[in-house]
């Protein structure tokens, strides 16, 4: 591990005033130790942002504020987050071990880097890693990466399960940095790679994330599903978060539908979901809205698989969660 | 019983090889290869020698002094042509491991690569007969006339299976300490599966004679055959420190033992079966076709139990090798048995399909009265009454076998049976045993792994001595002790075990001290078949959206001779079957194919089997008497478990599904 500085900030505007380039932000570390580990990530310093005043699961108006550095094993056991956000508390329980979760936090599970196994080896290229060297993955071994929203760049998918629920929730990230305080609606914290792949978020340097609001619950009924070829501590494959509220005369009111493991971000399904707002629930209409979305699907040879599975998992999902 | 270590590893007292404490210790890290096939241009180590610690930069530049017949694996820094990626090309000394780690990064390593072939194919034009597989069956067997059988059957089955490359994965990373004395002798605390061949192929590999080397290794997490011979670790750690003139620590990261460790051989097996309209087998033929290295013939003994398993009068066995610009594989749990049991148990399952024979009946039908290839008798062969009194514990008898009819919400369920088999033999060793402050000591050079075998050794002494275990100490796990075969081959506890035996004995005549040497009773061993078995059941339920393969419950009934321990024989079954599932359904070593080596090289994306993976794992056995094997009547009990695992699996998937899955793993993807 190369060495670099350490610093524990003492409030958000001190770590601010902390950061310099080359420098990072450190929570749980479950990812950002392992990249040092493995030289990946060879931060100058790291701003320990970890005990910063921004835990807490309060309610706020509607919703909810989740505080920043709130760890992902108090989120999802959380009593406001297990009644009012199940699909929530679910992705975060489907995600890594229960050491893990004791240790990650909110934020920090956010940012969490790719595990495309050429990002994480540097004896080999990556464009995310080492901008302009190629990627390997696209000719090589992708079985796990995505199929929707790549690049000729880049092909990796963004492990994490909980930013899949908070896009379907529509999540807004609080955010204070040098140029002052923002706020990104989910999916729109993460980009899509282009030609710059080695940029995951649209968070510019040195801008920290404070909190997670959600706004009220939506309507209807609502389920996290992961598969996976191993029954727990295992990325998604494809993972889904979707919400459904079906009203009274048996059409579709509402509908929100995020997946996980197919993409460089957590993908709402918006295709699939404007095919079935106003449409009547049942298979035909939840087929049609799962080939909606996977119609865009540009699936490489190894993870073709990925294109049925998906849509699949929509249908069943939604057959579930239909009255 | 309880592990006689047992409360020294809770507590954390038990000594791993990376944990000595040493006065004034360096740390080693490897430089690896960054290409698969080529040559050294030059190794630039001066901006590495310029950062804080670091004491010595081993590499080809200044070639160490190394015994003439060292295994080439262990050979380092010899030659500059490099034979796989990952290969260990230098070395940095440090007086931390983080220097050690920053400097070795530092090091600059010029190559000429040349294309490299890094994939094992059916048709690979370099595939070609070894001499011997391992560790010393014939390549090629065949009796009866094969072509005419399989041209005169009423039913023919022709299929091929492939099993990746597997990595053994032992929760112990390899690791060693190597201190030498002011005379030049060395001792190496090390995580070894066998002190005594390794103390013999170190002191080969560093020329020395092996009165001048020790090898200590009394606490081992885990080998799987890993650990079975050296790995470059052990020698590595020798060299450094040397080079510094202080003792030096290597120990391997998870990413390294995917490199430099060995690994299962990917296998590619053709099957034919010819059979009569009641599944009586006219003919089989089971083809293999692996890989080794460029640097070591390995070649893993996949259709021997092909030999041993079912009546043919017409049966032929075969392995083709081709080396590859990959690692050395090596010995993994159950080599042979283990890849092969999956292709043939999968074909028997498919055999009973085509006839509309029940495959436990398939298997009755088709038991033999002695050893199909050798003709030999057996020593015992229970395979029929695992195969009843698994049927009837498992609920088998009402089993429908139609294929993919079965629903329990949105999962397909369906059960499937396996046969399995593992060759009981045993080695020569030496053991003695001494009366020493009121009780007794016994001491031999053998390896407790994590299986219990310092804890099987205890109560083999105390039932000889008709003595307390509390009694009897076990000293293993030292090159100094009386000689003593590995841990591997399902050998140990027989091999050892008679040691220990005849010098308890031998104790007894004496009243004070007893040595044994079973060499000669060894080799008067009278020529039979001698082989444990077992039926394996297995019930899986399989996402019809997703392809999620669950196993809801296994049963294992076995019949491995007499079992010395029941504690510790239960985790071995069990665990060999556990490690089965994870073949089964997830584990596969993903070649890269761009740039050699292998893509998914840590624990996170090379999955093994979880806790909530695993819901019923139930291992049964019959305690048989067979006088032909041992003075304790066993046979081997850690390796039989994995064995034939996969196909009771993929024969259930088969059955739930209807879908045939010829390729393990059996992912979701290969299920959509």
């Amino acid at each position: 591990m190369k060495a670099f500085e350490y610093a524990r900030a003492a409030d958000p505007a001190d770590a601010v005033a902390r950061f310099r380039p080359g420098a990072m932000y450190l929570g749980g570390g479950t990812n950002l130790v392992d990249l040092m580990r493995l030289g990946v990530a060879e931060p100058g310093a790291l701003v320990d942002v970890s005990r910063l005043p921004l835990g807490g699961v309060e309610p706020d108006g509607d919703g909810l504020r989740i505080g920043a550095a709130v760890r992902n094993s108090e989120l999802a056991a959380h009593p406001l987050v297990r009644e009012r956000y199940p699909v929530l508390a679910r992705a975060v329980l489907a995600g890594a071990s229960g050491q893990v979760r004791n240790m990650a936090t909110v934020a920090g599970n956010l940012l969490q880097r790719t595990r495309c196994p050429y990002f994480q080896d540097v004896s080999k290229p990556c464009n995310k890693r080492q901008p302009g060297s190629g990627c390997p993955a696209i000719g090589g071994d992708h079985a796990n990466l995505a199929v929707l929203g790549h690049s000729r760049a880049c092909v990796a998918t963004h492990p994490s399960d909980m930013a899949v629920a908070l896009a379907a929730l529509d999540a807004r990230v609080h955010i204070t940095g040098p140029g002052g305080d923002r706020v990104l609606a989910m999916p729109g914290l993460h980009r899509l790679p282009g030609d710059e792949p080695h940029r995951d978020t649209r968070l510019e340097p040195g801008e920290l994330i404070t909190a997670v609001a959600l706004p009220a619950p939506p309507p209807g009924a609502s389920h996290y599903r992961k598969v996976r070829e191993r029954a727990s501590f295992a990325f998604a494959l494809v993972s889904i978060a979707a919400v459904l509220d079906v009203g009274a005369d048996g059409t579709v009111a509402d509908c929100r539908i995020a997946l996980g493991g197919v993409a460089h971000v957590p993908w709402r399904a918006f295709h699939a979901e404007q095919a079935l707002r106003g449409s009547r629930a049942g298979e035909d209409a939840f087929v049609r809205a799962a080939e909606a979305e996977m119609a865009e699907a540009v699936p490489l040879p190894r993870n073709a698989y990925k294109v049925p599975l998906a849509r699949n998992l929509i249908v069943r999902t939604l057959l579930e969660l239909a009255p | 019983m309880n592990r006689v270590e047992g409360h020294d590893k809770v507590t954390g007292r038990a000594t791993y090889a990376a944990e000595y404490p040493v006065e004034g210790v360096a740390y080693c890290y490897p430089v690896q290869a960054e290409i698969a096939r080529g040559r050294i241009a030059g190794v630039d180590a001066s901006a590495a020698l310029a950062m804080p610690g670091v004491l010595a930069v081993l590499s080809c530049e200044e070639p160490p002094e190394l015994g003439a017949d060292a295994e080439p694996e262990l050979a380092l820094f010899q030659r500059r042509e490099v034979a796989y990626r990952g290969q260990i090309v230098a070395a940095v000394v440090a007086d931390s491991y983080d220097d050690a780690r920053a400097a070795a990064r530092a090091v600059r390593v010029a190559y000429e690569p040349e294309a490299h072939d890094v994939m094992l194919r059916a048709d690979h034009r370099g595939l070609y007969k070894p001499d011997k597989v391992n560790p010393d069956f014939p390549t090629d067997t065949e009796k009866g006339d094969v072509a005419a059988g399989l041209a005169g059957a009423q039913v023919t089955i022709d299929v091929t299976y492939t099993t990746p490359t597997m990595h053994n994965n032992p929760m112990e990373p390899h690791a060693t300490l190597a201190l030498w004395n002011g005379d030049g002798d060395l001792t190496l605390y090390d995580s070894s599966q066998g002190v005594s061949l390794g103390r013999d192929m170190i002191a080969q590999a560093l020329g020395l004679p092996r009165e001048r080397v020790r090898v200590v290794s009394r606490h081992v997490g885990g080998g799987f055959g890993s650990k079975g011979s050296p790995r470059p670790n052990s020698v590595l750690a020798a060299l450094a420190a040397r080079a510094a003139g202080r003792p030096v620590k290597v120990a391997l990261t998870r990413q390294q033992m995917f490199d430099v460790t060995g690994y299962r051989t990917p296998t590619i097996q053709r099957i034919r079966v010819g059979a009569d309209a009641a599944g009586r087998i006219a003919a089989l033929e089971h083809e293999v076709a692996e890989q080794s290295s460029t640097l070591v013939e390995f070649a893993e003994q996949t259709a021997t139990a092909t030999r041993v398993m079912y009546a043919a009068p017409a049966l032929r066995t075969a392995h083709r090798l081709v080396r590859l610009d990959t690692a050395t594989p090596s010995i993994m749990r159950a080599p042979g048995g283990c890849p092969g049991m999956f292709a043939l148990e999968s074909a028997m399952d498919e055999l009973a399909v085509a006839v509309g024979v029940d495959p436990v009946e398939l298997r009755v039908r088709n038991d033999p009265d002695t050893e199909p290839d050798s003709g030999l008798p057996f020593s015992s062969r229970n395979l029929v009454a695992c195969l009843r009194e698994g049927a009837e514990r498992f609920g088998w008898r009402d089993r429908d076998p139609a294929p993919g009819v079965r629903r329990r919400g949105r999962w397909l369920v369906g059960t499937g049976v396996a046969s399995s088999t593992y060759p009981a033999r045993r080695r020569p060793s030496q053991a003695s045993a001494a009366v020493e402050n009121g009780g007794f000591v016994v001491r031999i050079a053998a390896a407790d792994i994590g299986t219990g075998s310092r804890t099987a050794l205890t109560r083999i002494a105390a039932d000889t001595l008709h003595v307390d275990p509390g009694l009897v100490r076990v000293e293993l796990g030292d090159s100094d002790l009386p000689y003593a075969p590995v841990a591997g081959g399902s050998m140990g506890t027989a091999s050892w075990g008679t040691a220990v035996t005849m010098a308890c004995q031998d104790l007894l005549r004496d009243g004070k001290q007893g040595f044994a040497d079973t060499t000669e009773a060894v080799n008067a061993d009278a020529e039979l078949a001698r082989h444990a078995f077992g039926a394996q059941f297995a019930e899986v339920r399989v996402d019809a959206d997703t392809g999620e393969v669950r196993v809801s419950r296994m049963l294992g009934v076995f019949a491995a001779g007499r079992i010395v321990d029941a504690t510790l024989a239960r985790s071995q079954f069990v665990g060999g079957m556990i490690m089965g599932i994870g073949m089964a359904l997830m584990e596969q070593s993903v070649v890269d194919l761009e740039f050699g080596g292998f893509t998914n090289h840590d624990l996170a994306q090379y999955h093994l089997p979880v806790n909530a993976d695993i819901e019923h794992v139930e291992a049964v056995w019959f305690d048989e008497a067979d006088g032909e094997l041992n003075p304790m009547g066993t046979k081997g009990i850690g390796e039989i478990g994995i064995v034939g695992t996969a196909a009771a699996v993929a024969n259930a998937v088969y059955h739930a599904t209807g879908r045939r899955v010829r390729d393990l793993p059996i992912t979701p993807a290969k299920l959509l």
